[in-house]
């Protein structure tokens, strides 16, 4: 056990994976970095140093480079997996599916069941995600609920370090399709992992706090906001559980109800785009299933309906922060008929 | 053609004419309105297929198109499983659930048909690349039409295998129709220029002769099973049927599928081949269209009889486990 960063979480769940089954590989655009180039070979790693280091452990045919050609790669790790190997392929930024999201929604996801159970396609794709660093529209966005949405594929979002480690190799052995989204503002967390690999099972989700009078479910970078938050609160006496669902499919469902049928009272705190995200999805999931039990409406904390801007304060204004969460969670602890 | 032996050559002769017959009968059945869905024919196109696959091991594999069934039954796929399958029975090749678009079978090497034009290629990249990676010595065929050829994703795909130097064959079947628009007008520049643009040798073969796509292919195999990376093959082709069943074909010149069908048959160019050489005898070859249409037909007669999917295979096979 020690302090590692996000970073350092899941590159060592990589590393480790790759170093027990030699049908791992890696690819991406510059994974390794300075294929073919005259300077540093491994010159970054990715484009956020993530899988630096893996190039001169296990070589260029194990790490592979590629061109600026997602359709053509991401499809390649998709048919390498229905072949025998278990691809890790990196789309740098989840905003990038636009021009290859046919091999993984059309392909990928449907194979086993448009072949009659007989495919068995072992891909990861991670993927990074979400608003903060001033990287305007086309490199900030969530998108995990369109992923969500398609039967066929699983989707897990990590929210710490050890979450990530122990999802990561869940992932890698998993024999599904799994996309894998990394929270660029989540990279230089640090907390206490384990050094040796673990797996954290998919579709159980992990409580982080637990009262009685309010259930939050909160996803990625999210959790530990909404957790901050219930910290404070617990001091005015208002008990807050947070959920952290760690997937999105499958989505641990029960656990929720458990919760919001002890505490009557739900907040969905979800940075994904307000319009079908997983903060309507698990409102409306809950109003169908404890309708009953609820003592106030469902509050969803999500940024605007907007792509997310460049300027610094305009972005500071979209992403949904610890002050959005605070508010709504008191909405609907004070909420009386 | 030299190489190929007595048994190959029935081989062929028997994949081709079992190829016809199905596409013949599936086009029949389709106007009875025995056969739910979208079907695409193979009819005409069938030396490539069988030309391309006849020299083919069974780990290599291949990724077909919407027009996928020809190449099923060349990679050796079980034709009664397949009717069934385009009927949408229970047993058939993919449990009902994929149907003739997405008709396929991975234990054959066959990654299937799709319905994504332009969907395969980057899947053979990934092909090619489990088998270098795994030194299985397997090839990988991408089957792509003359719409496919305008996909980014089939480019991409020729650029990746060339960069990664993958054991990968790119096979354009280009039977001038993309849907209705002829690909005279649709594909800019020419396909074997294509492929030397990215570096990798190409050819144009005439698709209805055999044995012209025969070594072809075999060329092309050889030089990736040796590690000297992909090629690209281009072969013209007719096309008998429209692009699906139910397609009034208006845009067909007058008279020209009558023509195609008298003077560019692949079968017919088959057999004046091979018993003019004395490869093989008339005899021989009426034999097995006398087997094949039995077999057709059984395939038929079972399809029809054959039970439907059962409520419960609606939720199975989304995921190994969830």
């Amino acid at each position: 056990m020690s302090k590692k960063s996000f970073r350092a979480a899941v590159n060592e769940a990589l590393a480790q994976e790759m170093r027990r089954d030699p049908t791992v590989i890696v690819m991406g655009e510059d994974n390794a970095g300075g294929m073919g180039a005259p300077g540093a070979d491994d010159a970054w790693g990715g484009v956020l140093g993530v899988t630096k280091g893996l190039m001169p452990e296990f070589g260029r045919e194990r790490v592979l480079d590629t061109p600026i050609s997602e359709s053509a790669f991401i499809g390649a790790a998709v048919g390498a997996a229905a072949c025998g190997l278990r691809p890790v392929a990196e789309l740098m930024f989840v905003d990038f599916l636009g021009v290859c999201f046919d091999q993984i929604f059309n392909q990928a996801a449907k194979f086993r069941y448009m072949f009659g159970g007989k495919a068995t396609t072992p891909v990861v794709i991670r993927t990074m995600y979400g608003a903060g660093l001033r990287a305007a529209s086309q490199h900030s966005q969530c998108l995990y609920p369109i992923f969500t949405h398609i039967p066929g594929l699983k989707v897990v979002i990590p929210s710490s370090p050890y979450e990530a480690k122990g999802l990561l190799i869940e992932a890698i052995r998993d024999d599904d399709p799994v996309i894998f989204f990394e929270h660029k503002l989540l990279y230089d967390e640090e907390e206490e992992v384990p050094d040796e690999p673990y797996r954290i099972p998919f579709g159980e989700a992990n409580v982080t706090r637990e009262g009685g009078d309010v259930t939050i479910v909160a996803l990625g970078r999210m959790v530990k906001l909404a957790g901050e938050v219930a910290d404070k609160l617990l001091k005015e006496g208002i008990a807050a559980t947070v959920i952290d669902p760690r997937t999105t499919s499958p989505l641990d469902t029960a656990s929720i109800l458990d919760s919001v049928r002890e505490t009557g009272r739900l907040v969905v705190v979800d940075e994904a785009s307000p319009r079908c995200n997983l903060a309507t999805d698990i409102a409306a999931f809950a109003t169908e299933n404890a309708f009953g039990a609820l003592k106030a409406p469902i509050r969803m904390v999500s940024p605007p309906h907007t792509p997310v801007p460049f300027a610094p304060e305009l972005e500071d204004l979209y992403m949904p922060g610890a002050k959005e969460i605070e508010a709504a969670v008191r909405a609907v602890a004070d909420y009386a008929h | 053609m030299l190489q190929l032996s007595r048994d190959q050559l029935i081989l062929a002769y028997t994949r081709m004419r079992t190829i016809r017959v199905f596409e013949e009968r599936v086009h029949a059945e389709f106007g009875g309105g025995a056969i739910p869905g979208f079907v695409h024919l193979y009819a005409g196109e069938e030396a490539s297929a069988v030309g391309v696959c006849l020299n083919l091991e069974m780990k290599d594999k291949i990724a077909s198109t919407h027009r996928g069934h020809g190449h099923c039954i060349a990679k050796g796929c079980d034709v009664k499983a397949m009717m069934k399958e385009i009927y949408g029975r229970r047993d058939g090749l993919c449990g009902g659930k994929g149907g003739s678009m997405h008709i396929a079978d991975l234990s054959k090497g066959m990654m299937g048909a799709n319905g994504i034009v332009g969907g395969g290629p980057p899947l053979v990249c990934g092909a090619a690349l489990a088998a270098k990676t795994l030194k299985t010595g397997a090839v990988a065929v991408a089957f792509v039409g003359d719409g496919g050829s305008n996909q980014g994703t089939t480019l991409e795909s020729y650029n990746l295998a060339r960069v990664w130097n993958l054991p990968a064959i790119f096979v354009v079947e280009d039977n001038g129709y993309a849907e209705t628009t002829a690909s005279a007008w649709s594909v800019g520049g020419s396909q074997v220029k294509r492929a030397e643009a990215f570096g990798m040798p190409g050819v144009t073969v005439e698709g209805e002769d055999f044995f012209a796509v025969s070594d072809a292919a075999e060329e092309a195999i050889r030089r990736a099973r040796d590690g000297n990376g992909p090629s690209l093959i281009h072969l013209t082709l007719p096309r008998y049927f429209g692009h699906f069943e139910g397609d009034a074909m208006t845009y067909r010149g007058e008279g020209e599928i009558d023509s195609l069908r008298r003077d560019r048959d692949c079968l017919k160019g088959f057999r004046t081949r091979v018993t003019e050489t004395g490869l093989l005898e008339e005899g021989q070859l009426d034999g097995i269209d006398g087997e094949v249409a039995a077999l057709i037909d059984e395939a038929v007669e079972e399809a029809r009889r054959a039970p439907p999917p059962r409520r419960d295979d609606l939720l199975t096979d989304v995921y190994v486990s969830y």
